[in-house]
């Protein structure tokens, strides 16, 4: 958002005082709708955390923190390992449909989305008959005997599939976005500068995608770490991840401020460790 | 201070042909270009320059043919494996490295570890020494382009390869890096091929140029040789303007005559290359004299010998140095002439009319198989079936 551009340009001081008014008018919508829809709730949110304490003013955070730190870890852990292989299952899929594919690009990229049209609960449903017990996958793993369990569903690994499956989309498209900027002359620059395909990737191409890159990890870990369909559907009461806690609080024990204190602590536990991502991959002037 | 220690090896193209598809970008082209030279490859776009660039630097695979760097067939080799190095068109400078690394980036690909020394001494050349810490978004046009000449150069390639490299240039700055250019080339002595569609720049700086037309080469020389007698009509008309007659061989021997619209025309027998009996006259615009025709005496006035067209003034643009004059000759044509402006006030104007002559030592013949336009100036000539002129 940059109201403050027209107001530069314009070439007299009535204009000037016109224009920047035009300026607040267009984002008055905006502005009214995070007023309502944002900064209320969360004012509210946060005074119902605060309520029915049951020592000082932040008793339900300690609370929260030491019934549910399992739910936030795991949370965390299957959030952050979901990123990854989608990450890793995203990139090289990517790679090919912005530099590789040519006239199937537009196909290739719908094909992407086109599960998104199905219903998000009805595909985790469907990911109960693909790792069901006795299926192909789970039957597949355990001739191979690498399963604990000897199983797939309700354990953390279902869980975890199906995180990644249902964010890979959110990892695909800025990846591909990114890739496709990828000006081509530039790896021609890079081989002709004696880097080999795999140095001119690492040297030139990967952090060229970093924006991408980092975009995506984001757009998967965050609603990821939130997540709690996943893990109710494909999960047990051993993988309970802090969106179970959060939906449980609220819609069954109905202890409000108890729900509010673990939203707010996924919040900034979330708002932290972005930022420190984001610091670390020193992208923030191109994310 | 010589920065190049590659050995120093002629490049030469064998035979050289690339295809896409049933067109033929490049079409049997054979050349050699001499170490440390600076080679020009000059042509209109799509006359296939790019492409035989592109398959030195090892991004496009000939179709057939052979690279050869020395002795050694360089053809099959991938990019990183070459020892050649290339300024891009466009620069395609790294935007995430400053220019600093963008000029250590060959080095560092090589394994080499101590790169401060050779960088510096690089960005000192191309007088960009305090610029290390800037990124390419940072710099302008030129500073860029000399970047790009920096990354390239460091490598010290057996010959380093240059894009259209000046194409994104104003003109004034265009002026100035074609010094620059040549400049860098005189101090560390490598082998220039440059492509460019722009022949004022590649007279300026090349030793040799390479004129291309339909994927071939049309003929090969110095500059002046070139300018100053062209072998094929594509050439000169791309090469500079000129004036052509397409007349018939009247007498032979050491001074031709040519009969054209009823007019007889002399040149030196060398400087024709024209095979059979019809030959096209030309002569460039500036070694023709505009006389004013007062019907009576002015025909005294021209030098004994000179070849000579009557005509009347249909254009006259004042450019400071020099007039152009557009002239209608009897049969139908539009020649152009310049005449500097010795003095002050002497000039044609529009309806008058006037002799035009020049020696016959200053006219070049052709061979007519190409159609020769009534324009004398335009440029888009059909190509002449002629063979490779190497000389």
């Amino acid at each position: 958002m940059a109201p403050v551009a027209p107001i530069a340009a314009a070439p007299l001081i009535g204009g000037v005082r016109r224009r920047s008014g035009l300026a607040y008018l267009l984002l008055l919508p905006g502005m009214l709708w995070l007023a309502i829809f944002f900064v209320i709730p969360f004012g509210s949110l946060f005074a119902t955390s605060l309520q029915d304490s049951p020592a000082g003013l932040f008793g339900n955070y300690a609370q929260a923190m030491s019934e549910y730190w399992g739910a936030y870890v795991r949370a965390l852990a299957y959030a952050g390992i979901s990123t990854l292989l989608a990450l890793i299952i995203a990139y090289p899929l990517a790679y090919y449909i912005a530099l590789r594919s040519g006239r199937w690009r537009s196909l290739l990229l719908v094909l992407v989305i086109a599960p998104s049209f199905a219903s998000f609960l009805l595909r985790t449903y469907a990911w109960r008959t693909i790792l069901a017990d006795e299926g192909p996958v789970t039957s597949f793993f355990n001739a191979l005997g690498v399963l604990p369990d000897q199983r797939i569903l309700s354990t953390g690994l279902a869980v975890i599939a199906g995180l990644t499956y249902n964010f890979l989309p959110f990892m695909i498209l800025p990846l591909y976005a990114s890739l496709d900027r990828v000006d081509p002359r530039l790896i021609e620059a890079s081989n002709d500068l004696y880097a080999s395909g795999p140095k001119t990737f690492w040297k030139v191409t990967w952090p060229l995608s970093m924006p991408g890159v980092v975009a995506g990890t984001l757009l998967t870990f965050i609603p990821a770490s939130g997540d709690f369909i996943n893990a109710q559907l494909l999960g047990s009461p051993q993988t309970q991840m802090i969106g179970n806690a959060i939906q449980a609080n609220f819609y069954k024990l109905r202890d409000y401020p108890m729900a509010s204190s673990l939203s707010f602590i996924l919040m900034a536990t979330i708002v932290i460790l972005v930022s420190l991502y984001i610091k670390r991959s020193g992208t923030e002037e191109i994310v | 201070m010589k920065l190049t220690q590659a050995p120093v090896q002629d490049l030469h193209l064998v035979n050289l042909v690339k295809r896409f598809g049933s067109v033929a970008a490049v079409d049997d082209v054979s050349v050699t270009i001499p170490a440390g030279s600076f080679f020009a490859l000059l042509g209109a776009s799509g006359c296939g320059k790019t492409t035989t660039l592109r398959m030195v630097a090892g991004l496009e695979d000939p179709t057939s043919g052979k690279i050869l760097l020395g002795e050694r067939d360089i053809a099959g080799l991938r990019p990183h494996q070459r020892p050649v190095n290339t300024v891009f068109q466009s620069y395609a400078l790294f935007p995430h490295l400053d220019v600093f690394e963008n000029v250590a980036f060959g080095l560092r690909r090589r394994g080499i570890r101590a790169v401060q020394e050779p960088v510096q001494a690089m960005l000192d050349l191309v007088e960009l020494g305090s610029m290390g810490h800037r990124r390419p978004s940072q710099l302008s046009g030129g500073q860029q382009q000399r970047v790009a000449v920096a990354r390239a150069l460091i490598n010290q390639p057996a010959v380093l390869l240059l894009d259209e490299p000046l194409g994104a240039l104003d003109l004034k700055l265009r002026r100035q890096m074609q010094i620059e250019l040549k400049r860098i080339q005189t101090e560390v002595g490598t082998t220039f091929v440059h492509v460019t569609h722009d022949q004022e720049e590649a007279m300026t700086m090349a030793d040799t140029i390479a004129v291309m037309n339909d994927g071939r080469i049309e003929q090969l020389g110095h500059p002046a040789d070139i300018y100053e007698m062209p072998r094929t009509v594509f050439v000169a008309n791309f090469l500079g303007q000129s004036n052509l007659i397409a007349g018939r061989r009247e007498s032979g021997g050491d001074l031709l005559t040519v009969r054209a619209f009823d007019h007889l025309f002399a040149l030196p027998a060398a400087r024709s290359s024209a095979v059979g009996p019809d030959v096209v006259v030309g002569v460039r615009p500036e070694k023709i004299t505009v006389i004013d025709d007062d019907g009576a005496t002015s025909d005294e006035r021209v030098p004994e010998g000179h070849n000579r067209v009557r005509g009347v003034v249909t254009d006259v643009s004042y450019t400071g140095v020099s007039t152009q004059y557009l002239i209608r000759v009897p049969w139908g044509a539009e020649f152009v002439a310049f005449e500097q402006n010795v003095l002050v006030g002497d000039r044609c104007g529009v309806g008058d009319p006037v002799i035009l002559h020049w020696s016959p030592a200053n006219t070049f013949g052709l061979s007519a198989d190409a159609t020769v336009g009534s324009q004398a100036a335009t440029a888009d000539s059909e190509a002449v079936d002629g063979e490779l002129q190497v000389r």
